[in-house]
């Protein structure tokens, strides 16, 4: 019993380190059928901005809540990495939808671009740089409508920009006055230290539980239960759902495709943030973190069936409980007394190593049987 | 036109004096007869070049030093160093490629470079086809022994072997049973074949291996594998690399694998560079196995640190690695002197015999082309340094493992034509 929990527990520990980091691709491939190569580095701005986050709590003003600082860098990783998104999303991808190969080299051009910005900016800048990008981004929709719709709004909206820009330099030399980690570019890897209530491990049903396990399980849980409910409940989550059934269709029945397209890319980014707080928790942080999840992520999804968050639920667990049951061997100590070429085989991928070669095979020929994964689309989409 | 084009040759020669000067490194002072080029070749980007630019900080500062004190000496001339600094960008092809550019295009007589085996296996036939000069200052899993390739770094019975024997007979988890842990590739592999094979020798047990593939950071498999191997604690042994050891130190500790329940892990890829990344909270009570550490408390270690503190930054560490790469410009500047020549198969046979009062003690080249070394054994202490608790004497180096099965029984000598590579005891 004791075996089957701790087991449990461990597929469910990887499978929500998969599905966190592949929650956001779900949505941006799945949902809107863009490649997106730089979701892996989206994901490293979140590990960063937890970073961050945690160096600025260590001044004297914020040291009293330093406790809580990781809470504050779950919402500050996905505003960063949204924002980014965003900019991505406005910039580039946009002039590229219906083009997947095009998209492809763009956002690993970019991905490119985001690992040496980490390597050669230094961070306290880089934070000045994307302040200024959210308050570019989203003071002028602040705005009153009278504003908006003034033939000088463009001079409003470029008189925010200067504003903005002069904000983020402005934050960029207090941070790096005050925080000298942060006031030097570096290409090394810098690390996240939980805070001490989040470290160590909790008792339950006799069993120990690491708690910053329990804590990515937690965040994983939430923002998939977050996520499905603006999806399914909220105006602007029919509005997905209509653009992501037919586009032409929902643009000829008022939806503005453009805005919903900023949205849906824009949420997606963030999750990628999120995931970067659960995974700076796990591991170290460098410019190279987000390469080691996009695979893992592009796995989950197509597994899952392209389009479908619940199939990305069942995908990410049952690998991460197949990882567990092939990886740690567990089948020996359930049936210690198997014959011997069978316990010889399962000795041999009970290596990590040797499980994923493994965990991939199989996926392979479940692919072969089922090839839009485990809950295939059904609609007009599939036929386009 | 013509006043435009003169500006611009100006420019362009200026510019290239300032090149020049940038990358003929070093210290002005005195006057020298003549100049030599040496060769420099690191990974200064890609994922390597956060450690392999820590050797060339220390090359550079070894030669600087060497010509502060006058270069070096060849038939009564005086030469002062100088050298090209090349990128492996952390791509074995390349390294061999540059090798080449920096024998046959700027005919240096010397190599300094290497950092991962793969870099160094990549390089090998270059060096062995032009009858060149590597010098290679990482602790490796040896089972290599070339007539191009001077080692300064450990081979396995200069770090692993001592350390296994400390955990299994005098740490505090003394006759327990062993657990393997690396990063999946030749060094891990080839250091636990040659622990197994030790372990047993010792009456030991070897519970449990496993590989992490490089870049994956998911420990958790692991984890569950070593709680099910020692329940009640016991010896892990990491091989583990680069920031992989981050996510498994991190991870370990919150599953309760800790000093204090038992589990004693020995390292032998982390030295005080990666400590400060990993953080002394994660590896606090945990033990490394090197040659040199910075807690050395002799006068040549401490004048070492200090040297490097005041050339580079006084928040910078040295580690092991960088100390054999100071060793190494320092034989080779012996070498050729003593050989009267830069001329590579001089000063090969010069070298052997070389000794040196290194930062970790003295080190003699044996005729493996490898370096007699001091062992210690570490605890990691929290102020990011190690406690040593032992010292062994002077270990000599064995390019062919003893332990390994496929080596037993064989050695390499260079200075007798009839035994060479590798020989039959």
């Amino acid at each position: 019993m004791e075996l089957l929990l701790d087991s449990l527990f461990n597929g469910v520990a990887i499978g929500s380190v998969l599905l966190v980091a592949a929650l956001g691709l779900a949505i941006v491939f799945g949902l809107m059928g863009v490649i997106n190569l730089a979701h892996g580095e989206l994901m490293m701005l979140g590990a960063y901005t937890t970073y961050v986050t945690q160096l600025i709590f260590k001044l004297p003003i914020l040291k009293p809540f330093y406790n809580s600082y990781i809470l504050v860098s779950i919402f500050l990783a996905f505003i960063v990495s949204g924002v980014v998104g965003i900019l991505l999303e406005k910039t580039i991808i946009r002039k590229l939808y219906g083009s997947p190969l095009e998209t492809l080299l763009a956002t690993w051009g970019v991905s490119l671009i985001l690992q040496q910005f980490v390597r050669s900016v230094p961070l306290a800048y880089g934070t000045g740089l994307v302040i200024s990008l959210i308050i570019g981004l989203f003071l002028p929709t602040t705005f009153p409508s009278k504003v908006k719709e003034s033939i000088n709004f463009k001079y409003f909206k470029f008189s925010t920009w200067i504003f903005a820009a002069l904000t983020g330099v402005l934050t960029g030399s207090v941070i790096s006055s005050n925080v000298s980690k942060l006031s030097r570019a570096s290409a090394r890897n810098v690390d996240v230290t939980a805070p001490s209530w989040m470290r160590g491990q909790v008792e339950i049903l006799g069993t120990a539980f690491p708690k910053t396990r329990l804590m990515i399980i937690l965040i994983t849980l939430i923002s998939v239960i977050v996520i499905t409910l603006f999806l399914n409940q909220s105006a602007w989550g029919m509005r997905i759902r209509a653009v992501t059934q037919n586009r032409q269709m929902s643009d000829c029945l008022g939806i503005s495709t453009e805005k919903v397209d900023i949205i849906t890319f824009g949420i997606g980014s963030g999750l990628a943030g999120v995931a970067g707080v659960a995974v700076s928790l796990l591991g170290s942080v460098g410019p190279n973190v987000g390469g080691n999840y996009i695979v893992g992520c592009f796995m989950v999804v197509v597994l899952g069936g392209v389009g479908n968050l619940l199939g990305t639920v069942f995908a990410s667990f049952g690998i991460g409980i197949m990882t567990d049951l092939i990886g740690a061997g567990r089948l020996l100590s359930i049936w210690p007394d198997m014959p011997l070429p069978l316990s010889n085989t399962i000795n041999f991928f009970a290596t990590t190593s040797m499980a994923r070669v493994m965990i991939f095979a199989l996926i392979v020929i479940f692919l072969q049987f089922k090839p839009t994964g485990l809950f295939p689309q059904k609609g007009r989409m599939v036929e386009n | 036109m013509r006043i435009s084009r003169r500006i611009l040759a100006g420019l362009a020669t200026a510019s290239l004096a300032v090149t020049a000067t940038s990358c003929g490194g070093g210290g002005t002072s005195g006057s020298f007869d003549d100049t030599v080029t040496v060769g420099i070749l690191h990974s200064l980007s890609g994922t390597m070049a956060i450690s392999e630019s820590t050797l060339v900080d220390t090359e550079k500062m070894a030669i600087e030093e060497i010509n502060a004190a006058g270069g070096v000496t060849v038939g009564g001339k005086s030469y002062k160093i100088e050298y090209i600094v090349e990128d492996g960008a952390s791509d074995w092809p390349t390294f061999a490629e540059k090798s080449k550019k920096l024998i046959d295009q700027d005919g240096v007589p010397v190599v300094f470079g290497g950092w991962t085996s793969a870099s160094r296996k990549a390089m090998l036939p270059v060096y062995e086809s032009k009858d060149a000069f590597l010098y290679y200052p990482i602790q490796y899993e040896a089972q290599e022994c070339s007539n191009n390739i001077f080692y300064t770094g450990a081979t396995p019975n200069q770090q692993s072997e001592p350390a296994t024997d400390f955990m299994y007979k005098r740490s505090p988890a003394a006759g327990g049973d062993f657990f393997l842990v690396g990063s999946d590739y030749v060094f891990p592999r080839t250091s636990n074949t040659i622990t197994k094979a030790q372990v047993a020798q010792l009456g030991g047990k070897v519970v449990g291996e496993d590989y992490l593939p490089l870049g994956n950071t998911e420990v958790a498999p692991i984890i569950s594998k070593i709680k099910v191997a020692l329940p009640n604690g016991g010896i892990i042994i990491n091989t583990l690399n680069g920031d992989q050891n981050v996510a498994f130190f991190k991870q370990i500790q919150d599953a309760g694998i800790t000093p204090s329940s038992g589990y004693y892990v020995m390292n032998y890829s982390i030295a005080e560079e990666e400590i400060s990344t990993i953080g002394p909270e994660f590896l606090e009570g945990h033990y490394g196995a090197w040659n040199y550490m910075m807690s050395i408390d002799t006068p040549a270690s401490k004048k070492f640190a200090a040297s490097f503190k005041k050339r580079w930054g006084a928040d910078r560490v040295v580690a092991d690695p960088q100390e054999s790469a100071y060793n190494m410009v320092y034989l080779w500047k012996q070498a050729v002197e003593d050989a009267g020549t830069f001329d590579d198969n001089a000063v090969r046979e010069a070298l052997v015999g070389q000794t040196f009062d290194a930062p970790q003690g003295p080190v003699e080249v044996m005729p493996n082309h490898h370096l007699s070394q001091t062992v210690r054994i570490g605890e990691i202490n929290a102020e990011g340094g190690f406690t040593i608790l032992e010292e062994t004497g002077v270990v000599l180096p064995q390019a062919w493992n003893q332990k390994h099965p496929s080596s037993k029984g064989f050695a390499c000598d260079w200075t007798d034509p009839s035994k060479g590579e590798k020989y039959k005891l």
